[in-house]
């Protein structure tokens, strides 16, 4: 095989890592929407929210600090302890819980059958809240997030792939990192739809999805169903904003990846959780290959738009994505 | 007593369908001209123009052209750092390629541009619509910017990538580059302020914008009478788009004179005019100056508390304000979906039964 083709897969398997990376932000789209009709921009900011906070509590940081200090004069920073990976998260998780009840008792609990577009504009604004939250809590400095997933490249793969092609090629650089991801992501969807499909809670979530009225005529309760959404999709965002806040640092570009995931929906389908994992790989690949093969010919960078591009496109010809419902209102 | 319509008669058509049809309105509205246009020059100094007034002019020219869209036609945009782009880029290239013809013509110039870039952009509306449309509209965004980093022909191919504003002058008085008097840059602002003023208010009174709010209530039904959907969408999208266009021609000419795209433009600055919109009352002319006037004043007033009283740290004033911007949102969405406007509205009503409300 030439060397050339090989750089290609190369390209199309980073893709595919980086696309499951989309998909997971997206599946938190998905959870919402589904059961509420929210269309949540702020999901990108939780992932950034959820791996500050994790690192703070990890790294034994006082919440607030800056604001305490310049108020009182004093000079806290760290408690001085660090809390070990898994607790951390563990305890990040109900701080994830905690959000999820206040987004939704003060905030969406009142908008409840407002236009969705007024729901849209109320995650915005979330999404500004959110962020500032953010940084006034644990500062706004880029920080690294090391909860022991390896890094680097896989030399297993590099070694298992070389002999694929001639002399200059050395073999497939794949990050342990994204194979890690890859396999959590994997984890995760199987959870979920475990969970969906065999638990009490599960079933009450699908009901809701299918029908609110229904639902709760038969006893369910729409609040709690509603903060337990919010609750898993926050926890899917803490997955995401980990993975990414390994590979790249806790920023705030952390969370305009939640953008990316508005064309990754685009494609998936807006109530599909295959459809949100399937457009993530999708997006992932198309933009990659793009950027390789058209990118350097038009001034590269495309990575930016290409995404968004591809979703106009698709809306034009099959508004409801691969595996939305076809219900999307038509002028 | 403060506020009353009563004893105010009309004995002409003219008279009855003028704009302010209350005479109190209507002084009111002379009075904001006479302080705007007569006193403030003669009085303005570089802080007040810089930080306030000609931000707060340029921003209510953009917050009125995404409000004709939002407001009155109901397409959602989050294209308006994109449009803004175009604006600002036009009138650079109009600006070097015939520096004989008058700023104020290039300007206009830009904002046609600007309007077919929107057009074209508002296609798919024809479509889809609600937030399918508003993520159409972020590919419009982030794919002009890109368009603007990367072709060397839209920023002449300087060195930096920036574009800056030569000097240029209406009648005789320099109105940008560096040194252009605070006056001068806030009496430009303020004539294109007025005149798109009049224009949107005039529009959306009449019946183009009768057809954008029938769109915006209920596409079918407005297709059932007679509304042409396709004509309807477009043209806010065009009027839309020219409105942002030249307040993106001012941000970049008059107000900071030298742009780079992704700084200036970028998606931050889409958000900042839908918020304005939403804050300020959507589908309200008034509402637009309110929100631009309210979000202006916000980061400053917000600066002036903490960091010159309290003696906090820029860095967490600037977070406190993504906070209060946020809450504010969020605060007005449950509260007040109407904006600022609806409050005025509300007061007026008030005022007009006081102080015997029964």
């Amino acid at each position: 095989m030439s060397a050339d083709f090989l750089y290609m897969i190369e390209v199309v398997i980073n893709g595919l890592m980086a696309g499951v990376l989309y998909a997971l932000v997206a599946l938190g789209f998905v959870l919402i929407y589904k059961a509420s009709g929210i269309f949540n921009y702020a999901q990108g900011v939780m992932a950034l929210f959820g791996a500050l906070t994790l690192v703070g509590i990890m790294e034994g940081q006082v919440p607030f600090a800056h604001i305490i200090n310049a108020t009182f004069g004093t000079d806290l920073h760290q408690f001085g302890w660090t809390v070990p990976a898994l607790l951390a998260i563990l305890l990040t998780v109900g701080v994830m819980i905690l959000l999820a009840w206040m987004v939704h008792t003060f905030v969406f609990r009142h908008l409840v059958g407002q236009e969705p577009i007024i729901l849209f504009m109320a995650t915005i604004g979330l999404a500004y809240f959110l962020e500032g939250i953010g940084d006034l809590m644990w500062g706004s400095d880029i920080k690294t997030l090391d909860v022991g997933i390896p890094q680097g490249g896989s030399l297993w793969v590099e070694n298992l792939s070389s002999g694929l092609g001639g002399e200059d090629f050395y073999g497939f650089f794949i990050d342990k990192l994204d194979i890690t991801a890859s396999v959590v992501a994997i984890l995760l969807v199987a959870g979920l739809i475990a969970f969906a499909q065999y638990t009490k809670q599960g079933r009450a979530m699908r009901a809701v999805a299918d029908d609110h009225q229904a639902a709760l005529s038969v006893g369910i309760s729409l609040n709690f169903i509603w903060v337990l959404v919010w609750s898993l999709a926050g926890m899917v965002a803490l997955v995401a904003g980990i993975m990414w806040g390994a590979k790249s640092g806790v920023q705030f570009s952390l969370s305009l990846i939640a953008l990316k995931a508005l064309p990754v929906l685009m494609l998936g389908g807006f109530t599909s959780i295959p459809g949100a994992i399937v457009g993530g790989l999708i997006i992932g690949v198309g933009e990659k290959l793009f950027e390789y093969t058209i990118g350097p010919m038009i001034g590269g960078a495309t990575e930016n738009w290409f995404a968004y591009v591809l979703a106009l496109l698709f809306l034009v010809f099959r508004p409801q994505g691969l595996f939305g419902e076809r219900i999307i209102e038509r002028v | 007593m403060l506020y009353r319509e009563a004893g105010d008669f009309k004995t002409t058509y003219a008279a009855d369908s003028q704009t302010f049809p209350i005479r109190s309105d209507r002084w009111r509205y002379f009075a904001v001209l006479a302080i705007a246009w007569g006193v403030i020059p003669f009085v303005i100094d570089d802080y007040w123009a810089n930080a306030i007034l000609v931000p707060f002019l340029i921003y209510s020219i953009a917050a009125i052209g995404l409000n004709i869209l939002t407001g009155y036609c109901g397409q959602v945009s989050l294209g308006t750092g994109g449009f803004m782009a175009v604006g600002a880029y036009s009138v650079y290239k109009l600006m070097t390629m015939f520096p004989e013809v008058s700023i104020v013509v290039h300007v206009i110039l830009a904002g046609g541009i600007t309007a077919l870039v929107g057009t074209a952009f508002g296609l798919p509306s024809l479509r889809i619509k609600g937030f399918y449309l508003a993520v159409a509209t972020l590919a419009a965004q982030f794919f002009l910017v890109w368009l603007f980093n990367k072709v060397g022909w839209f920023y002449n191919y300087s060195a930096s990538g920036q574009i800056s504003a030569p000097e240029r002058f209406v009648a005789g008085v320099a109105v940008t580059g560096a040194n252009t008097a605070p006056w001068a840059q806030y009496l430009i602002c303020l004539a294109f302020v007025t005149v798109c003023a009049i224009v949107a208010r005039n529009l959306t009174r009449g019946s183009v914008g009768r057809k954008w709010m029938a769109i915006r209530d209920m596409d079918i039904a407005a297709e059932i009478i007679g509304v042409n959907p396709l004509t309807a969408k477009l043209s806010a999208f065009a009027v839309s788009s020219f409105f942002i266009g030249i307040s993106g021609a001012l941000f970049f000419a008059v107000y900071l004179g030298a742009v780079e795209v992704g700084e200036a433009f970028g998606i931050q600055k889409s958000f900042l005019v839908l918020f304005m919109c939403i804050i300020g009352g959507l589908g309200s002319i008034f509402g637009s100056f309110a929100g631009a006037a309210f979000l202006v004043l916000l980061p400053v007033a917000l600066k002036v508390l903490g960091v010159d009283l309290l003696g906090w740290p820029s860095s967490t004033v600037a977070h406190l304000q993504l906070v209060a911007v946020g809450a504010l949102i969020m605060f007005f969405l449950i509260k007040e979906p109407h904006g600022l406007a609806q409050l005025w509205r509300v007061t007026k009503e008030k005022l007009r039964l006081w102080p015997f409300p029964y």
